[in-house]
């Protein structure tokens, strides 16, 4: 049936149309990815340069004058443990919401994402005198604390619908053949919901890379993620277009590409199983 | 022990956000009845509401929960109606539609501050900005977007980030349609319109729930789009409720009436919570 229907006018209509909207959309990314290899003359050039030689100058700059390194590392580190405390917090929450039916369950459950339905800036100033008092103020310690836990809602959810899929009989057997506790969930549930557990890590590890509102108030120089680095780049003195364009790429590169090849299991995830 | 085991692995998780939900809460009442100036820490002491007062009457605060919900608002209609129509557009066979999906998706994953900044600068600037060198190859008078339009150029940033989200939701929904259903109405001579009004569109129900749930958690607080270009300017013309709460907390250092702003902000998101919570529900019972 598919077959017969290749090479129609409405194909080709269709393919034409497709690829339109999609280098419409990302025009801008890749202008961004053609202008981080100019001179900062051609940036600005009008009419624009399409044709020039590329030049690698502009991301030695970048990591010469604002230590690029030092942020990358800083959101490296922020991204993957939050992350990953994340999900050891999240995850015997959702075992057991999703395997020993309590009563309450649903009420926790809209409780937790009624949580993050408060605007982070309803929390800014208590969150922020207390980083203050504490010292944490600029420390990666912070920022951890603060992405896991506006995380967890979002994990908790995401792990409950995964682990809904997993039949309750298969638990019940292992238990029955005397597995314990902590055999049961890391030989019986994680393999089978490696794919929950997956799509989970992922969209977190996209959320806390690339959130601005806690990193660019609680955070400057010292722990800066690479997002507070960029907003360092909205000054207004002078046009340094090539620069920003190849400090922008050097932020979003590994975020963006991580994100394309795991694009399918985020969407999944991101539903909490609602849209299949 | 088949009692304790649930409540013993639920602790941590409800634990830990309950005190994320609560310890916030009450410092920002407590701070918005006192007041607090981070530059004057002499002045203290009881003031009632105050600061509840100075925030609603501020000029800025109206302008600013227009802006939040024309914000709110503009932005699921864009994605919602666009996210369908390109959804629709991709969901059949053609050539290049791993690629094509690859390139739809990449703003979702590009850092706010990243999207801001570009569109400011290369895409946006009213003299060098690609924009700008379209309308003059057209003969039209650039348009200097950020200062004449900022509220609206807001929208084009935050929509562009968000429509690959929709796009793709919108799409894993449409893969799970009913293909014999459909054949049967193509056979029956259906038009494209009435396949769209009768079969798409109501399979796409609860897909539309979930963007629209998770884009206004996402949306209520834009904030890195807002500090990057406009900085809530000129005016008030780009101020939400989230970016004028940060302006009386770090700009202002007047911690007493961002915390009232606060309040209202957190009340702001309840009511559409509940709303959102009832719909969700329903869902989930399905």
């Amino acid at each position: 049936m598919a077959r017969q229907s290749t090479y129609t006018p409405t194909y080709a209509l269709r393919t034409v149309g497709a690829w339109a909207v999609a280098l419409l959309l990302f025009f801008p990314l890749g202008w961004l990815l053609l202008t981080a290899f100019k001179t900062e003359l051609q940036a600005i050039a009008i009419p624009p340069e399409l044709f020039f030689t590329p030049t690698l100058e502009n991301f030695h700059e970048v990591q010469e004058r604002s230590d690029y390194l030092h942020y990358a590392w800083n959101s490296v580190v922020t991204s993957v443990v939050s992350t990953l405390l994340g999900l050891a917090i999240a995850a015997p929450a959702a075992y057991a919401m999703a395997f020993f039916k309590g009563k309450r369950d649903k009420d926790i459950l809209m409780w937790m994402l009624s949580t993050k339905m408060m605007p982070a800036v309803g929390a800014l100033v208590p969150i922020y005198v207390l980083a203050q008092k504490s010292h944490l103020l600029d420390t990666q310690l912070a920022l951890i604390i603060v992405f896991t836990l506006s995380n967890l809602p979002i994990m908790v959810w995401m792990l409950y619908s995964a682990f809904k899929e997993i039949p309750n009989e298969i638990l019940e057997a292992a238990r029955m053949d005397g597995a314990t506790l902590w055999q049961e969930a890391t030989k019986v549930l994680l393999p089978l919901s490696l794919g929950g557990f997956a799509s989970t890590g992922l969209l977190c590890l996209v959320l806390s890379w690339n959130e601005a509102f806690w990193s660019l108030n609680l955070s400057s120089a010292q722990a800066g993620t690479l997002a507070t680095l960029i907003a360092s780049y909205s000054s207004p003195e002078g046009l340094f277009w090539a620069k920003l364009s190849a400090a922008s790429l050097m932020a979003i590169a590994p975020i963006v590409i991580f994100g394309w090849f795991s694009q399918k299991q985020l969407v999944q995830g991101l539903t909490f199983g609602a849209v299949k | 022990m088949n009692r304790l085991l649930p409540r013993l692995l639920l602790t941590p998780a409800v634990a830990t956000l309950f005190l994320w939900m609560i310890v916030p809460l009450v410092m920002t009442i407590y701070f918005s009845v006192i007041r607090y100036n981070l530059m004057q820490p002499d002045q203290t002491g009881f003031i009632g509401l105050e600061n509840f007062e100075y925030f609603v009457t501020d000029p800025s605060f109206g302008t600013a929960v227009m802006n939040t919900l024309l914000l709110l608002g503009s932005v699921i209609l864009i994605t919602v109606v666009f996210g369908i129509a390109i959804a629709l557009l991709i969901n059949e066979p053609f050539a290049g539609r791993g690629l094509v999906r690859v390139l739809l998706i990449s703003p979702f994953f590009v850092m706010p501050t990243v999207n801001a900044l570009m569109w400011k600068n290369m895409m946006m600037n009213p003299i060098y900005g690609v924009l700008a060198q379209v309308w003059a190859f057209f003969g039209a008078t650039p348009v200097d977007w950020l200062t004449d339009h900022p509220l609206f150029s807001i929208i084009v940033m935050v929509s562009w980030q968000w429509l690959p989200f929709a796009t793709l939701i919108f799409m894993t929904a449409l893969q799970s349609m009913n293909r014999e259903q459909l054949e049967a109405a193509r056979m029956d001579g259906a038009t494209y319109g009435q396949q769209l009004r009768y079969l798409y569109i109501p399979h796409l129900g609860r897909s539309v729930a979930v963007v629209v749930m998770i884009e206004m958690i996402f949306l209520l607080s834009v904030f890195a789009e807002i500090y990057t270009t406009t900085g809530g300017g000129p005016g008030d013309a780009s101020t939400n409720v989230a970016f004028l709460i940060f302006k009386q907390a770090l700009l202002n250092f007047d911690a007493g009436v961002a915390s009232a702003g606060a309040l209202f902000a957190v009340l702001l998101a309840n009511i559409a919570a509940i709303f959102l919570i009832r719909m969700v529900g329903k869902n989930l019972d399905k």
